[in-house]
């Protein structure tokens, strides 16, 4: 018997899983390099909108036309992917089909495969002509000009041919099983590939048989080559929307974490017990304070790295953004794209140098601008767009408080605004004093 | 206007060893703005016709910090909180209720964390509470049958999830409410959040708050109902710049209650 076939399939699966095992240690050190925050809290709350938001699509389905091709590409994702296990199972032992033995259910599974590849066909084709011919705007912001605009389509590009391969792999079966060849028994149902089959009757049993070879193996090689291709593309999110959905900010959008450190200068501030003379604690004079907000990857905390990570440049969030729609430079994705950028920068930084040498970049000002910061007026619009629970929202909140409070760099009418409230508890120059003044009036 | 307004004030009331039911958060713009303090006393006329026991904090008010904490003034936030925190807990106020979604939404969820734990509504949902209780009767009237849309404060809606208080209060007024395209969990904010009511925007194709009024407009509304008084000051300019202020009113909801009553 020959085993070589084996001993390949074998190699391209150890190396294709290995690689992608590989990137995907280094995914979870770049997205450890962020601050801690307690997301392990109300598992119960957190299992509910993993079910609900990645499992249901629950905020997908919000746009009927994208959400529904969406939902059938998922699961059409998700339950063809079975066929996968039995791929692997027979590459490895040299069986073909084995998984038949399950009789009429091995047919229903077969049958559903195949109409769910077709409809995964059609959705990804109407995909591409929403993106490329329709023009829909938010595929057409500045920053999806390059690179993530080709990686888009190479997506679609990559699922059509693994759709085709596998449609075609089964249609070649079908011909040979109808032609008697022996190995190929007469397993599955095809009520698509039948109507390929046709193309096969013309050829040799042994062209047919090197036709489904062919396709089984590029099929394979295929769905290995695009597990790699993930962390390279925006694509990440079929496996990261689950943890990001699960990890996701649980309180009321309106709530904004207040910092723990301020609170206690400000107590400190306020306690007419404290001596304001008293020499600090011995123990503090060499610890440097921690900055206020952010300015780089390693100031965020390690979720919005993970909604980094995650994010899969739809684009729901910019099409939302009041600042966005009237023109401004915000663009809540380019602020997800830009920190991720940013966050595998210094990730191969750390590669080449052991740890992160400072190279003299930063997520503030080299990849987002003040402009961008200035432009968002907090309204939540981006968070509650975000199909995967992505809150760009809390990004633009913390790189304003490294601003404002590490460089008071606030627009000069916003620094006059807050020296009124410090002065009179008012963002105008009106007297505290003048407050009840309307009774009268 | 026929009677002066009563505003007690939450000193006046400690130096009678009382406790008012609730506090009246006025806000900086209820209390200075020109056009918010209408909102203001008109929300008065109401708790006074409706005789909630009531009373304010008059200069003993501060900003509630919410501009300075999301333009990120993080510590200026927390001085202001603490301040204010410190007052009301002095008057051991239990429950709040302010026209400002901002006020509302930095005392309801951010205050707890600084030690500052009330019970905090919106104007909108106590009137609607005081509908409930039978303490407050409202009729169309003048707004029946009027053509009006009502624009989501984000910092109401989005930041809280509060839609109906609102929708509901219009019901009673009995007018005829058309939804602009965005509105809800979709609406589109009015551009003064985030303490952009207190800078230039920055440069674009347009300004938000024409964005937000053109949607407005498109529904044909004789008026455009706002609950924020910030709001209310952004569709204004809207309506202003589209040479409109002669067909569309800008109406905050508890004046158009105050209206329909004749108060």
């Amino acid at each position: 018997m020959n085993y070589l076939p084996n001993m390949i399939f074998l190699l391209a699966l150890f190396i294709g899983v290995g690689y992608f095992i590989n990137n995907i240690k280094k995914i979870k050190r770049n997205i450890l390099i962020g601050k801690d925050i307690n997301r392990f809290d109300n598992p119960k709350e957190r299992f509910k909108n993993l079910l609900f938001i990645a499992f249901g699509q629950s905020k997908l389905v919000k746009r009927p036309v994208s959400g529904l091709l969406h939902l059938i590409v998922y699961l059409g994702f998700i339950i063809i992917n079975i066929e996968v296990l039995e791929i692997i199972f027979d590459g490895l032992f040299a069986t073909h089909r084995a998984f038949s033995v399950l009789g009429a259910f091995y047919d229903f599974l077969i049958g559903a495969f195949e109409i769910l590849a077709l409809l995964v066909l059609v959705s990804v084709i109407v995909f591409w002509i929403r993106r490329n011919l329709k023009k829909i705007k938010r595929f057409w912001n500045p920053e999806m000009k390059g690179w993530p605009k080709n990686d888009a389509n190479i997506i679609l590009y990559i699922e059509v041919v693994l759709m085709t391969l596998f449609l075609t792999m089964n249609a070649a079966d079908y011909h040979l099983q109808q032609s008697g060849v022996s190995h190929y028994a007469q397993v599955g149902s095809f009520p698509i590939s039948q109507y390929i089959t046709p193309i096969f009757n013309s050829m040799t049993d042994g062209s047919v048989i090197l036709i489904e070879r062919f396709a089984w193996w590029f099929h394979i090689l295929g769905i290995l080559f695009f597990l790699n291709y993930l962390y390279f593309s925006k694509h990440l999110h079929i496996l990261l929307a689950f943890p990001n959905t699960y990890f996701g900010k649980l309180t009321i959008y309106g709530k904004f974490p207040n910092n723990p450190n301020v609170t206690n200068e400000v107590k400190l501030m306020m306690d007419p017990n404290v001596d304001p003379f008293a020499t600090p604690a011995e123990t503090n004079v060499n610890t440097i304070p921690e900055k206020f907000g952010a300015s780089d990857v390693m100031d965020l905390n390690w979720v919005q790295l993970l909604n980094a990570y995650t994010c899969t440049e739809c684009g729901r969030c910019t099409s939302v953004c009041p600042a966005n729609i009237t023109g401004k430079k915000l663009s809540p994705r380019k602020i997800m794209m830009d920190t991720r950028d940013r966050l595998e920068e210094v990730g191969k930084n750390i590669d080449k140098n052991g740890e992160f040498i400072p190279d003299g970049k930063q997520l503030l000002d080299h990849y987002i601008l003040k402009e961008e910061l200035w432009a968002c007026t907090t309204c939540n619009a981006c968070v509650e767009a975000c199909p995967v629970s992505i809150d760009p929202l809390s990004i633009i909140m913390d790189m304003r408080q490294y601003l404002v409070m590490e460089q008071s760099a606030a627009p000069l009418l916003l620094n006059g605004a807050m020296t009124n409230i410090e002065n009179n508890g008012a963002p105008w120059p009106f007297n505290q004093m003048d407050r009840l003044n309307w009774k009268d009036e | 206007m026929s009677e002066a307004l009563k505003v007690p004030t939450m000193a006046e009331y400690a130096a009678q060893g009382k406790q008012p039911e609730v506090l009246f958060w006025v806000g900086c713009a209820g209390s200075f703005d020109d056009r918010a303090k209408k909102i203001t006393k008109a929300f008065v006329r109401i708790l006074n016709k409706a005789k909630v026991d009531f009373a304010v904090l008059g200069t003993e008010e501060s900003c509630s910090g919410d501009p300075a904490k999301r333009a990120g003034n993080e510590f200026l936030f927390q001085m202001q909180a603490m301040g204010n925190i410190e007052v009301l807990n002095a008057y051991q106020v239990k429950k709040i209720v302010t026209a400002c979604p901002h006020c509302f939404n930095t005392i309801k969820n951010e205050y707890p964390e600084l030690g500052g734990n009330y019970e905090v509504l919106h104007h909108t949902q106590f009137l609607k509470s005081l509908l409930e209780e039978g303490r407050l009767k409202v009729e169309g009237g003048k707004f029946k049958g009027k053509r009006i849309t009502f624009h989501d404060p984000c910092y109401i809606g989005r930041a809280n999830g509060e839609y109906e208080a609102p929708r509901q209060l219009l019901e009673k007024l009995e007018v005829e409410l058309i939804e602009m395209k965005r509105c809800k969990s979709n609406g589109l904010c009015c551009g003064a959040g985030g303490a952009q009511m207190f800078k230039e925007p920055e440069a674009g194709k347009k300004d938000i708050n024409m964005e937000r009024t053109e949607e407005a407009i498109e529904t044909l509304p004789s008026i455009i109902a706002a609950a924020c008084p910030f709001c209310n000051t952004m569709i204004t300019d809207g309506v202003k710049g589209k040479n409109k202020e002669g067909d569309i009113q800008i109406m905050d909801i508890a004046e158009m209650i105050a209206n329909a009553e004749d108060l």
